[in-house]
């Protein structure tokens, strides 16, 4: 038979003596989000049950799978540019941080919807050309081509503070140990760095998901050019739009969500 | 006995700021250097220029007769026979306190890792802690982790170990478990050069007693002799706050 004690504290079984976390501090709760989810779900209940609706669902959610397939790719390549060219910013060698920053600081000056325009119609088709491709590059390429440009130019300048926000100690650790400037970068620098950047990589990811809008200029047959191309023929243009911006709210706050999570596990350690 | 570390004429500018002015120093096989000075007497500087963390502005370093600012020296293969143990500790937090001591075996040194895994084990049995193998270092106690970035050193089997204030950081009941650490790795012989206020440390093990300030060696010989007979009047105040 056990002893009787005071009752036990719910505890954290993997932090002892700390409190189990609250999903919410008091005054802290979310209220924007219930209001979001409740507009969101009126949109959702239009979108799927209200059959003045139906024509612009039909249409217009097939555009989802280029939009994401845009994006993801996009993306992917903005990822691998953004980090040889944030790692280039700060490189020792000149040349090589030179042609980063050049690149980066053009990518910041240009507004994003020029930016598209002069990539998909001015750079990549000779670019195509001096590669010797010898067919054209679908709109859909071109577009990608230019969101991973535009977007490595953002995400160099994540990459670059991730890595500068891992303590000199890091490295200097590292390099004693007979480990090269390169290593200890692969092995020790890089791991946190990443780790620390991944909820703003995140962000960058739902901004560029939005940003997969201005495809539509180009003629991509993603959500947006959907909806315009529907609102257009049928001069339903509530329903169109109404229908589109449900389907990236969903999309946008629902990631949110997840890298708002993620950053809080990030700092709880 | 072989000179392990010369230090020849060196001189360290930040800036405008003069940390080292014209430091002459000889550390033999086998000898335990400790050097003290109030902050900013650019001890920590001429220790870091040892495995060439800083680069002198003029004069030279030599490890075992190899010059470490020539061109043509390889400064990784020096640096893996030159252990460093910092303030702050280093540890890498990512990475498990085994891993910690693998990795550099394994990258640099290239041994397998069951080998690495081997040596860092008994070098963790060798400073007190095998049973914290697998934890993150944040889990460890600063005592703790220092005593992993001593054992990380070791791993590498280097000629000579330099320590940058390495209790600075610890609360006073963990700075007796890491010295007493020290104090085994000087008896079995090590070549050591250690930055440090900690006097029992040195007047039991140490062979030199260094004394900075303002950039330049004031004085210097067997601690013993330093302790009992100052010859310095900066080295008699430095005492007499110390002490």
């Amino acid at each position: 038979m056990s002893v009787m004690g005071p009752p036990e504290i719910q505890r954290d079984a993997t932090r002892p003596g700390v409190p189990a976390p609250r999903w919410f501090g008091p005054g802290e709760f979310p209220y924007w989000l219930v209001v979001l989810l409740l507009f969101i779900g009126y949109l959702g209940y239009l979108t799927f049950f209200d059959p003045t609706y139906a024509g612009g669902r039909r249409a217009i959610i097939p555009g989802i799978f280029i939009t994401l397939r845009a994006t993801l790719g996009g993306f992917f390549a903005a990822v691998v540019l953004g980090l040889v060219a944030g790692l280039g910013r700060i490189s020792r060698n000149t040349m090589i941080r030179t042609l980063s920053t050049t690149y980066i600081e053009f990518i910041r000056g240009v507004p994003i919807l020029v930016l598209i325009f002069t990539i998909a119609l001015v750079i990549v088709p000779p670019l195509w050309d001096a590669l010797g491709i010898p067919r054209r590059p679908s709109a859909e390429i071109r577009a990608m081509a230019a969101l991973a440009l535009i977007y490595g130019g953002y995400i160099a300048e994540v990459f670059r503070a991730g890595v500068e926000s891992i303590p000199k100690g890091q490295m200097e650790a590292s390099r004693s140990l007979g480990l090269t400037h390169a290593k200890s970068m692969r092995y020790i620098v890089l791991p946190q760095a990443v780790r620390n950047v991944l909820p703003a990589l995140g962000n960058d990811f739902i901004a560029m998901l939005k940003d997969s809008s201005l495809l539509s200029v180009l003629g991509v047959r993603e959500l947006t050019q959907q909806a315009r191309l529907f609102a257009n023929a049928t001069f339903e243009f509530r329903e169109g739009f109404l229908v589109l911006t449900f389907l990236y709210l969903t999309m946008t706050v629902s990631l949110s969500l997840l890298v708002q999570w993620y950053a809080r596990r990030l700092e709880r350690g | 006995m072989a000179d392990r570390v010369v230090v020849k004429d060196l001189y360290k500018f930040f800036g405008a700021v003069e940390a080292v002015k014209g430091v002459n120093l000889t550390v033999k096989v086998g000898e335990v250097v400790v050097i003290i000075g109030p902050s900013g007497s650019g001890k920590s500087t001429v220790l870091r220029c040892m495995n060439h963390l800083e680069v002198p502005t003029q004069g030279a370093v030599y490890i075992d007769g190899v010059h470490l600012e020539a061109p043509d020296t390889d400064i990784n293969a020096i640096r893996r026979e030159v252990g460093m143990v910092f303030q702050q500790f280093n540890l890498f937090p990512h990475l498990t306190v085994l891993d910690n001591i693998t990795l550099a075996q394994r990258k640099v040194r290239g041994r397998s890792r069951a080998e690495a895994e081997e040596i860092a084990m008994a070098q963790l049995r060798r400073v007190g802690i095998p049973e914290q193998a697998n934890k993150k270092p944040a889990q460890l106690s600063g005592g703790q982790q220092q005593r992993v970035a001593i054992a990380r050193s070791l791993a590498m089997n280097p000629k000579v170990m330099l320590f940058d204030e390495p209790t600075s950081a610890l609360d006073p009941e963990m700075i007796k478990e890491v010295l007493d650490v020290m104090r085994e790795l000087a008896t079995s012989g090590m070549t050591m050069v250690v930055v440090s206020h900690e006097m029992g440390f040195a007047r039991e093990v140490g062979s030199r007693l260094v004394m900075m300030d303002l950039g330049q060696i004031v004085e210097e010989g067997p601690v013993n002799e330093v302790f009992a007979n100052p010859r310095h009047d900066r080295t008699k105040e430095f005492f007499s706050k110390i002490l």
